[in-house]
């Protein structure tokens, strides 16, 4: 069974905020109703988003990483918001594994987003009706589009590729991979919801480099003496 | 959580309302009370229950299609709720009728109303204790609490209201009140005790996936609020929230337990509102796991 689900890559991620936007956008100019802003542009501003970046910073300082942090819905395989909702409107989909509200039944109770842990329910306070991502399922679907863009928004747009899309069921996808390769984790693992999105971790990128790689005889460049000016001189290198 | 006041009417409301319809089919049972009392109290049950049910509708973003929540009775305790009022507010209405136009069957009535009544406790109680991610809440002390906290405050109606009907229940009733506010005061500070001892579930550290000990949040996505910081916050001072506590359990415990025996109709108004606090507590003490996220603004 088909299963879509984001990945998104911490160690990518710069925090531009570009599928904020682009996920603002979109959703906001679709039919189901726009993405409501209360005072934009004054003091108290509010609004409706189904993503969201945060910024975490881990250790002590000069020890500190900085850790962007998008946040939208992580579409569970055992979701808690929708046993929860008394009309049917929150619900999850078969065929896909996308969980959605259908704005038309949704009494606006609030119930299923004090059942989600992670807070990525938001109610719009102009449609009173709970809103969340959709992984643009009015996107992904659509013939009319080229097969490149048939894709979430905030996937499209991110610049810096931090966000993988596909079937977290199929092994050989391009996701499953990531997350099986290179440590993806879900959220929250001990409310057992099982989240679809996954999380790649933050990576260390180190090589290690001998002093007789640089100094090598070899060196076509011969930019050694330039860059380690405190070397011992030698006679090699006097030319 | 921010404490919403519909909801904390509604639960209140009904709760005592339940209890005293209760109280009134065992007095049927048990003696033999003046039909001013059966009828005038099950007119009370229905007047609370329509007024927990009309400010529930203020909960809602569509009270319009509030008919709609009757459909997931399978999975949903709040669908099973919105089944359960109606139906013991219908028991109640025909027991009251059966009294006030000598119809009989008021055994068999007043026997569906207890049923329903009790059936409403567990599905208002189970609508909080079914919330897994909210530790304060998932407990069977939540349900313990709502039954018991309706019931006293129904039978101190009740010892109130019988001394306008039936001034000789008066002195049982008092007395049954006053078991009923002890027991509940009992599982309420079991819960308070509980909950002050509550590590929480989640973590920073769990929730960005991230093992490290030290984690701070820079930002959160909004320089202004969000549905988040608004719906999960009761934005109160820990003074507040120290003082409360206090407040609510010298009103809805400990004057009650003073002052049934003398002056119910009193007893019940105090009972009362140390309720709407007690409930205001109950919403404000969760916390959300969600809040994790909702640490710092920017």
């Amino acid at each position: 069974m088909t299963q879509l689900a984001l990945v998104i890559d911490l160690n990518v991620c710069v925090g531009c905020h570009a599928c904020v936007t682009s996920c603002k956008q979109w959703n906001t100019s679709g039919p189901a109703g726009g993405l409501t802003d209360f005072n934009p542009y004054n003091a108290d501003p509010n609004g409706t988003f189904f993503n969201r970046v945060q910024t975490f910073e881990v250790g002590t300082y000069p020890n500190t990483e900085t850790v962007h942090f998008p946040k939208s819905c992580l579409h569970c395989e055992d979701p808690p918001c929708v046993p929860v909702c008394p009309t049917g409107a929150s619900y999850k989909r078969k065929e896909d594994g996308i969980v959605l509200v259908d704005y038309d039944k949704c009494i606006g109770c609030k119930y299923c987003s004090w059942a989600c842990p992670y807070g990525v329910r938001e109610f719009d306070e102009q449609r009173k009706v709970m809103t969340k991502c959709t992984l643009c399922v009015d996107r992904i679907y659509d013939q009319k589009l080229p097969e490149k863009e048939r894709k979430p928004s905030c996937v499209i747009h991110c610049p810096a590729g931090a966000r993988l899309f596909g079937d977290v069921h199929d092994p050989e996808s391009e996701v499953s991979v990531a997350i099986r390769e290179r440590a993806g984790y879900g959220l929250m693992p001990e409310h057992s919801t099982k989240p679809s999105n996954h999380y790649l971790p933050r990576r260390k990128t180190r090589i290690t480099i001998h002093e007789d790689d640089l100094y090598r005889e070899d060196n076509p460049l011969k930019i050694d003496q330039a860059a380690m000016g405190d070397y011992p001189p030698s006679d090699e290198y006097a030319t | 959580m921010r404490p919403a006041f519909s909801v904390v009417f509604l639960t209140t409301l009904i709760g005592a309302g339940q209890g005293l319809f209760i109280v009134l089919f065992l007095c049927e049972l048990l003696s033999q009370p003046s039909s001013a009392f059966l009828i005038g109290g099950s007119l009370i049950v229905l007047v609370l229950c329509g007024l927990g049910l009309l400010a529930s509708f203020f909960h809602l973003g569509h009270p319009e299609r509030a008919w709609r929540a009757a459909s997931m009775w399978r999975t949903s305790w709040l669908s099973r709720e919105v089944i359960a009022l109606p139906a013991f507010m219908g028991a109640v209405f025909l027991y009251g009728v059966a009294h006030w136009q000598h119809l009989g069957y008021t055994v068999a009535l007043g026997l569906l109303g207890v049923v329903t009544s009790m059936t409403l406790f567990i599905c208002t109680g189970m609508i909080y204790a079914a919330v897994k991610v909210l530790k304060e809440w998932a407990h069977p002390l939540t349900l313990v609490n709502f039954v018991l906290l309706g019931c006293a405050s129904g039978t101190t109606l009740a010892a109130a209201f019988a001394t306008f009907t039936a001034p000789e229940l008066v002195p049982v009733l008092a007395q049954a009140a006053l078991v009923l506010t002890a027991l509940a005061l009992s599982t309420r500070s079991a819960s308070l005790l509980r909950n002050a001892r509550l590590s929480p579930f989640s973590t920073l550290q769990s929730a960005i996936g991230v093992r490290h000990p030290r984690i701070v949040q820079k930002t959160q996505g909004a320089m202004g609020g969000s549905y988040n910081t608004h719906e999960y916050f009761h934005g109160k001072s820990a003074a507040f929230i120290k003082t409360i506590v206090p407040v609510f359990m010298v009103l809805v415990f400990f004057v009650p337990l003073a002052l049934v025996l003398y002056l119910p109709v009193l007893a019940f108004l105090l009972q009362y509102a140390g309720l709407l606090a007690e409930r205001w507590y109950f919403f404000a003490e969760a916390q959300h796991p969600q809040n994790l996220y909702y640490q710092t603004v920017s």
